[in-house]
């Protein structure tokens, strides 16, 4: 049995990620329309049953593949709904998904830069302050343990009835979810100097501000890079789930939640799809950066 | 009048948090500051919304919540019980069964690794939440929905830090290992499992927090009249904030107790690791 | 020639709280180094040799006796800047050239940007690394990387020069060939130098003055003024006299080690 040489880690990775990949995604694309055949089929039945047809298995196939409404939409579906929705309508349009996406977008983007701005300035307050560390970081960890986004929708209401509505509140939500992460990671990274370093900049009788800016800020980078991904997604999260009680507001978990009250699944997977690509292309984004900052700071980690 | 004590009590719990912080290290006063926060933020709360005559359906007083709280505690268990135990519980059993297995097929086989690992990198950013309202089409508006959620939404973080911590055993352990002739299977129970524990946790960590967030926001997409995410849908348009403040404490009690739970689990598995003997 | 003290320590005492009770790192230590002095201390593990230079250069406070450095407090030392520190490991910044490595004290300290240049190429020089400037410390080896750290310890004036074991990590003939350097530079430059090693060729090789000590509790054993002339090439560590100075010092670690 050959046993694969785990100290050549790199070289498994870098060669041949493109074909294991594509392989899975066909074949997870070849079960998805099987299980479509299999979840839309009952209906089919049914319909077939009420008009006294009987079906053959090419008829129930090309069927399932095309329902209105169907329990599992086929990726061809998805797809389709998506163009229709993005490319074939008006962008200001509320029947356009590029319309609820955007709106999803800037709740997310203002959410996210307020709170990583303030994640990394309550992260710099811990590290140089013994009483905020003392008494603030203990909520922090405990706040990551509470599922703070099932109060979103908490929020939104209260915030509507007292006059705030649209964006903002949404914002906030995200700006809240988002801050977590980022004031954990920048404490880690802020703080990871090793004891040399440390003591090297004291014989230098460095200011507290000199070690921050040359050593603390420079070390932290790869610290900072994973807690934007995660305070990304979760400003993200947080935008989707604030906009399910809004009622009318519009973005991707409205698009979500309407599609799954009146039945129109196609709404659902395409919103779906649609966060997902937005996410994705969100976090590919923060993670050139990434790639490019830390490849010209020769701190790859 | 009631406004000026609370931020008086404030300004003093913090001159006293900055004394503890000129002390040396101690188990026992480490405990103050976090609590003398908390409390001066409850105190400062519960005086601005009776001075300000802050109405309750923007933001109740602590006091009002206790009340509630205490006075509902036969609805909140039944929520609890609901969404916790039978939504978030068994959806992360579920979830973490299935990472488990794929994990360990994937590091048997080496092609499905290469495939599944980055496709489970990007499932794991994504907003899974979204197929929540999916699952509760397909299986209805009981908890077996919520446990689905659940279940995906841990199955990809556990899967990939899964993987990461099996590739993690150091080359001389292996090369021991192979002087020994041992056989996959030994050399996984022996060493791999063992050496990948840290990371494994890392992620049953993570998803404690993802498992009670899945279960209550599907409840959001449907549910039987139970249900702590049912309860603050209908609660919150009702504007019966205490009630939705009084489900809130009851997930962040349920979720520091199951995170808890798991990291009393880590300290029993991985006494060993730096990490556990305190150095930091 | 006036002898200077500059360095004067004073029943230096060192003891740790630790779980298994107190820990006596350093006790009643007491040293006179001169100006121009090349100091080694040489120990056993354990021994405080490393502690007592970390308390010269204020990174950790005596809790008993009184220490000097330049007639000041070590603090004052350390805030006018009066020394340089070699770590065991070259602790270069990854994101900086080699260049912008050097120049990274100058910048705290507040040297102009002209000055900070000049400094830097003749560092630079003096460790026979010029045209490295835009290397990055990956791009260099253990011990280029280390002279790095020295020639970055020499770029802003300080009479003092504080080593904790800067070659221990790199090979005997890299190691040959920094000792050859580092005294030249020592005689070019007349600092005063605190070496700390453990091994004993190093020690008496660069050494005007051998402190041996011995640990538990950490303390000196033995003073040894060393009679070799400043000419010191590498052969030198085969004549009578270096012999005899290695086989002082041996019997001096014998003596530390069998009192425990």
């Amino acid at each position: 049995m050959p046993v694969t040489p785990m100290n050549n880690r790199k070289l498994i990775w870098s060669e041949g990620k493109v074909v294991p990949v594509v392989s899975i995604i066909l074949f997870i694309v070849i079960i998805w329309y099987g299980f479509s055949v299999v979840l839309n089929a009952p209906w089919e039945y049914d319909k077939a049953k009420r008009s006294s047809i009987t079906l053959s298995k090419v008829e129930l196939i090309s069927n399932t593949w095309s329902q209105k409404r169907p329990k599992l939409p086929t990726p061809h579906q998805v797809t389709k709904e998506i163009w229709d929705t993005t490319v074939n309508k008006k962008v200001t349009s509320k029947r356009s998904l590029v319309y609820h996406g955007l709106i999803t977008f800037y709740e997310t983007i203002y959410g996210f830069v307020f709170g990583t701005c303030l994640g990394i300035l309550l992260a710099i307050g811990i590290v140089y302050n013994r009483a905020t560390a003392m008494s603030v970081m203990p909520w922090i960890i405990t706040s990551q343990t509470i599922p703070i986004l099932a109060i979103a929708p908490m929020i939104v209401v209260a915030l509507g009835s007292a006059g705030f509505s649209g964006l903002m509140p949404i914002a906030i939500i995200s700006m809240y979810l988002s801050f977590f992460p980022v004031v954990v990671g920048m404490v880690k990274g802020l703080k990871s100097p090793d004891q040399l370093e440390i003591d090297q900049m004291k014989t230098w009788s460095a200011s507290k501000f000199q070690v921050l800016h040359k050593l603390r800020a420079p070390r932290s980078m790869p610290y900072f890079f994973t807690s934007l991904k995660l305070g990304m997604a979760a400003s993200l999260v947080g935008a989707i789930v604030g906009e399910l009680p809004s009622g009318g507001g519009g973005g991707l978990g409205f698009r979500m939640l309407s599609g799954s009250t009146f039945g129109n699944t196609l709404h659902i997977w395409s919103g779906l799809f649609s966060a997902a690509i937005l996410a994705g292309t969100l976090i590919a984004i923060i993670g050139v950066i990434q790639k490019i900052v830390l490849k010209r700071m020769s701190l790859e980690m | 009048m009631y406004f000026w004590a609370a931020i008086i009590f404030w300004i003093l719990a913090w001159l006293v948090n900055i004394w503890i912080s000129h002390q040396k290290e101690s188990r026992l006063l480490s405990l103050f500051p976090p609590v003398l926060f908390g409390v001066s933020i409850i105190f400062i709360w519960e005086s601005c919304v009776v001075t300000f005559n802050v109405s309750p359906v923007i933001l109740p007083p602590p006091s009002a919540i206790y009340v509630k709280f205490m006075s509902s505690i036969p609805i909140l268990w039944e929520d609890f019980v609901q969404t916790a135990i039978k939504g978030a519980l068994s959806g992360y059993l579920i979830g973490c069964v299935a990472a488990f297995i794929v994990s360990l097929i994937a590091d048997k086989f080496n092609f499905l690794e290469r495939g599944l690992l980055p496709i489970g990198n990007f499932l794991a950013a994504m907003p899974i939440i979204g197929i929540a309202p999916i699952l509760v089409m397909w299986y209805g508006y009981g908890w077996q929905s919520k446990a689905a959620v659940v279940a995906v939404m841990v199955f990809f973080p556990i899967l990939v830090n899964t993987v990461q911590g099996l590739k993690m055993s150091d080359q001389i352990h292996r090369d021991l290992m192979q002087t020994y002739n041992a056989s996959y299977l030994q050399t996984m129970m022996k060493l791999r499992l063992s050496t990948a524990m840290p990371f494994i946790f890392n992620g049953l960590k993570i998803c404690t927090t993802l498992a009670l967030i899945g279960a209550i926001v599907a409840e959001f997409f449907g549910s039987p009249i139970r249900g702590m995410g049912f309860r603050i849908s209908t609660e919150a348009p009702r504007f019966a904030l205490d009630m939705v403040w009084a489900e809130i404490t009851v997930a962040a009690m349920a979720g520091s107790l199951f995170y808890g739970g798991v990291v009393l689990l880590e300290k029993w598995i991985t006494f060993w690791h730096p990490s556990q003997r305190g150095k930091t | 020639m006036t002898q200077s003290n500059v360095i004067s320590v004073s029943d230096l005492d060192l003891t740790f709280e630790t779980n298994d009770g107190p820990v006596h790192a350093l006790r009643n230590v007491n040293l006179e180094i001169n100006k121009g002095d090349f100091v080694s201390f040489i120990g056993p593990s354990g021994c405080g040799k490393t502690t007592l230079l970390r308390v010269l250069a204020d990174l950790d406070e005596p809790t008993g006796g009184i220490v000097t450095v330049n007639g000041v407090s070590p603090r004052e030392a350390r805030e006018s800047r009066s020394y340089g520190y070699v770590f065991q490991a070259a602790g270069l910044y990854p994101w900086r050239t080699i260049a912008a490595n050097v120049k990274l004290p100058l910048e705290i300290m507040g040297y102009t940007k002209t000055e900070q240049a000049e400094r830097v190429k003749k560092v630079l020089d003096l460790v026979e690394l010029s045209g490295f400037e835009k290397k990055f410390p990956w791009q260099l080896s253990g011990g280029m990387q280390q002279r790095v750290s020295i020639a970055r310890a020499l770029a802003f004036d300080a009479d003092i020069l504080f080593m904790d074991e800067p070659f221990g990590a790199l090979d005997e003939i890299v190691r040959d060939h920094l000792n050859e350097q580092l005294l030249k530079l020592w005689d070019s430059t007349n600092k005063t130098i605190c070496f700390v090693t453990h091994s004993i060729p190093e020690a008496v090789y660069l050494s005007t003055k051998i402190v041996v000590m011995s640990p538990r509790p950490g303390r000196i054993i033995d003073v040894i003024d060393s009679n070799l002339p400043s000419e010191r090439p590498l052969e030198i560590r085969d004549s009578k006299e270096f012999i005899e100075i290695s086989q002082r010092v041996r019997e001096g670690l014998r003596a530390g080690h069998t009192d425990e």
